[in-house]
């Protein structure tokens, strides 16, 4: 049986909803801050740093394409969830807006094959995250795009 | 965080990166990639000391790429794991050269 570690529970097993998630405007500036909250979480699971820079890079492609494309031109807020499974250890991150539906899953991969002179600039970053984490998918629900990206960090 | 340091000899110059190259620090890239690379005819980007690139850093890079092809020919030297796997998830390890 799958068990889900709450992060950040306090003594009355209330969620503590600051450790847990972060919920901040959705601005490029705000990246870092994202980074260092969910790099807490997978420093203190022992989490190898190439996992680490693999879930960095996720962040930056996932949340930077929020803060860019969800609320244009006005900004909002983004929500980031962090849950850990146990056998194997598992991160499970959520990134939740409720800016334009907009589904990145639905774009066609990018042709890898091109020449430099050939290749548009752009593009890639959708495509990182898919091959470097182990799944991602997206929901449309009650006026939110919610999108999960899901990440072995450990064998056991 | 990232930061630049670039040595210049003749038509020469090395662009060497310390830290991440990212959404937040690409376009302190892009603009060393439109404003100081006239005249450069080799360029070598050395990333030993960069940690990782998201797609943000890949842009410019090929638009550094691209512009070389123009004028000269570039390199990018030292590259890390994760750095050389996302090259090669991307197609990128087949457009530069990597030494």
């Amino acid at each position: 049986m799958k068990c889900i570690h709450c992060i950040g529970k306090n003594d009355n097993n209330r969620p503590s909803f600051t450790a847990q998630e972060m919920t901040v405007e959705a601005t490029i500036e705000n990246i870092p801050a994202v980074i260092e909250f969910v790099d807490g979480h997978l420093v203190a699971l022992g989490c190898p740093p190439k996992v680490v820079w693999q879930i960095n890079i996720a962040i930056d492609e996932l949340f930077g394409n929020i803060a860019h494309y969800a609320y244009d031109p006005d900004t909002g807020p983004a929500t980031v969830r962090v849950e850990v499974e146990d056998d194997p250890m598992t991160v499970l991150i959520t990134f939740i807006d409720h800016g334009k539906p907009y589904d990145p899953l639905a774009a066609a991969d990018p042709d890898t094959t091109l020449s430099a002179e050939a290749r548009k600039i752009g593009g890639l970053g959708v495509f990182l995250v898919k091959k470097t984490m182990d799944d991602i998918s997206y929901e449309y629900r009650n006026g939110q795009n919610i999108l999960h990206i899901r990440k072995r960090i450990r064998d056991k | 965080m990232m930061t630049i340091t670039q040595t210049k000899t003749d038509s020469s110059l090395t662009i060497a990166l310390d830290g991440r190259l990212d959404t937040t620090s690409a376009p302190d890239l892009e603009a060393v990639c439109k404003n100081g690379l006239d005249g450069v005819s080799e360029l070598t980007i050395d990333m030993e000391k960069l940690d990782y690139m998201s797609s943000a850093g890949l842009r410019v890079i090929l638009a550094m790429q691209k512009r070389m092809l123009e004028q000269g020919s570039m390199k990018v030297v030292n590259v890390n794991d994760i750095i050389m796997e996302i090259f090669e998830i991307t197609g990128f390890a087949d457009i530069l050269t990597i030494e």
